[in-house]
């Protein structure tokens, strides 16, 4: 009866207050029958997995403009890994010069989307890579 | 170590795990359920709902901040409407509960309403068992609050309380119908803004209207009318209206002594008691239509149901005597 429905928490670390992209994206996902969990801005590393934790998603979306993904994506990674969510997947939008990312990739970062990337791409992304595990 | 050792010891990933499993109506989910029932009735199931924008969640922070002051662990869940059209949700209630990150004492848990009404999820109930079993001792519910009909949360909460704010129409009219029959607590929030009076002095003349004692339930389709057992007035409980405002937590700790209070109320005069068996029995009713109905639609096949369906819409047969159609397909079924 219920197919599984995926869950994305959508978080914006940092201190920028750029939060048009995380809201454009996390409309399009409940649009294509995600359960997103939004939890606004300015959250920590650790803010993040906690309620990646609680909420048990199955993928978490970091929207990051200011420049910090180099700090943030590890941490969080890290953390996520600590409480035992090393399964979740990870993606990344916002600006990110395309010489980091080679590096994130190889940290485990699942997507990584720049201005204009196409909510169409993002959404089969998530559901493709929720379905490989 | 079992499931139940695990949650009470604090184990999160099982908890949310288990969570999940629930949400999901899976084995795995109904076996954690079934194990873990008998270390329910704890916890006190505190309901919060109202109007879209009142301020439940800030409240809801405000709230779980107090409680955690007093040494109590607290699990937040948060209901948010799904759409109806791609089954999808956002859900943006812990945007307000930053200030309870980073404590190892709050659990917040979002649910979508998977298309169920009633302000709450098909499994909002279980999660609240899985909860209160885990040894949390306040589990907070705050609903979808879309306008609908919130008696469910009054069904499954020992506590309800109903949060209002001015400035969205204070006559009596738009104050809805039916908050009276579900409220045990009134809050008027925001009262920082113009207009506390008129919300407050509207509320005051519907309870004085109304008949805050009367709590209705449904039992087998009959209306049965919960009343206190005691008839001296001291067991009668008027829904206290209390000011706050959730942002600034002004008002907060008489809240929480006016939500004692009702706890307190309920056990003096056993409504408790009654309250909990009125929720287990409308719980396994729910359950067992549930099964009755899989069970059915296992024994009775779709092209069947479609035919007798052709009937009715072509009015050779009415809806009853389809469904006597029905369940004859299926005894023969079971007898065969
Ligand atoms: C609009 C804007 C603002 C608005 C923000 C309004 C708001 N509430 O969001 C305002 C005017 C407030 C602003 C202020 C500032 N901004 Co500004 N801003 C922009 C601008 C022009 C567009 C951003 C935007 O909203 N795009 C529209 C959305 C839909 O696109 P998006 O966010 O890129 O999202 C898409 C993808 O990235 C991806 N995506 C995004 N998030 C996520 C999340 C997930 C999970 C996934 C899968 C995908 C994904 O999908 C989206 C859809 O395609 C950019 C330049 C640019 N072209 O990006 C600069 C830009 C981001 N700003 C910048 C700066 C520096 C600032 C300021 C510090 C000062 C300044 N120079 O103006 C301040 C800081 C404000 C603050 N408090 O933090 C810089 C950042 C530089 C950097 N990172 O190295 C940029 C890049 C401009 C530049 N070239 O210098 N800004
Ligand atoms: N002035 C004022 N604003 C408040 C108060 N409490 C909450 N708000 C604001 O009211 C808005 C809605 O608050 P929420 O706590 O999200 O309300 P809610 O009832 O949970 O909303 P939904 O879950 O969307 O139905 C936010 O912008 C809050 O900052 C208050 O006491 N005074
Ligand atoms: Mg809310």
């Amino acid at each position: 009866m219920s197919e599984r429905k995926i869950r994305v928490l959508v978080a914006k670390p940092g201190l920028d207050g750029h939060d048009r992209g995380a809201k454009v994206v996390a409309r399009a996902l409940r649009d294509a029958g995600m359960e997103v969990i939004y939890t606004g801005l300015r959250q920590t590393p650790e803010m993040i997995a906690e309620a990646a934790l609680q909420e048990d998603v199955d993928v978490v979306g970091l929207s990051i403009l200011s420049g910090a993904h180099m700090a943030l994506a590890p941490r969080i990674l890290e953390l996520l890994k600590a409480n035992g969510q090393s399964d979740v997947k990870v993606f990344i939008g916002g600006i990110v010069p395309d010489e980091d990312v080679p590096r994130l990739t190889e940290m485990g970062i699942t997507g990584i989307y720049g201005p204009g990337a196409s909510t169409e791409d993002i959404i089969r992304e998530i559901r493709e890579s929720v379905r490989s595990t | 170590m079992t499931l139940i050792d695990s949650l009470q010891n604090g184990d999160r990933l099982a908890l949310t795990r288990l969570l999940t499993q629930v949400e999901n109506d899976s084995a795995a989910g109904r076996a954690g359920l079934a194990e873990i029932f008998r270390h329910t009735g704890r916890g006190h199931l505190i309901g919060i709902t109202g109007a879209p924008g009142t301020g439940k969640s800030s409240l809801v922070n405000q709230l779980a901040l107090h409680y955690r002051k007093q040494g109590k662990r607290v699990a937040i869940i948060a209901v948010d409407p799904s759409s109806p059209f791609t089954g999808g949700a956002v859900l943006g209630d812990r945007v307000r509960m930053r200030d309870l990150a980073g404590d190892a004492g709050v659990f917040i848990r979002s649910m979508a309403a998977r298309g169920s009404l009633g302000g709450l999820a098909q499994t909002t109930a279980a999660f609240a068992q899985v909860f209160d079993a885990a040894g949390f001792e306040i589990v907070m519910i705050e609903t979808v609050g879309a306008g609908q009909n919130e008696v469910d949360i009054a069904r499954l909460a020992h506590t309800t309380v109903v949060v209002e704010a001015p400035g969205l129409g204070d006559d009596i009219q738009a104050i809805k119908a039916g908050i009276l029959e579900i409220a045990d607590v009134l809050v008027v929030n925001k009262a920082d803004r113009p207009g506390v009076e008129n919300t407050e002095k509207a509320l005051k003349s519907m309870l004085e209207l109304g008949h805050p004692m009367r709590h209705i339930f449904q039992h087998h389709g009959r209306a049965m009318q919960v009343e206190s057992p005691r008839d001296d007035s001291s067991a009668l409980w008027i829904p206290p209206i209390r000011r706050t405002v959730a942002l600034e937590g002004r008002g907060v700790s008489e809240l929480v002594e006016s939500i004692a209070a009702h706890a307190a109320h309920l056990h003096v005069s056993g409504e408790w008691a009654t309250r909990e068996q009125a929720r287990l029995e409308r719980e396994t009713e729910a359950l067992l239509a549930r099964a009755l109905m899989s069970h059915f639609q296992q024994d009775v096949a779709e092209a069947q149901i479609e035919s007798v369906m052709g009937d009715v819409y072509k009015k050779n047969i009415s809806p009853w005597e389809a469904v006597q159609e029905l369940m004859r397909l299926h005894s023969q079924k079971e007898q065969a």
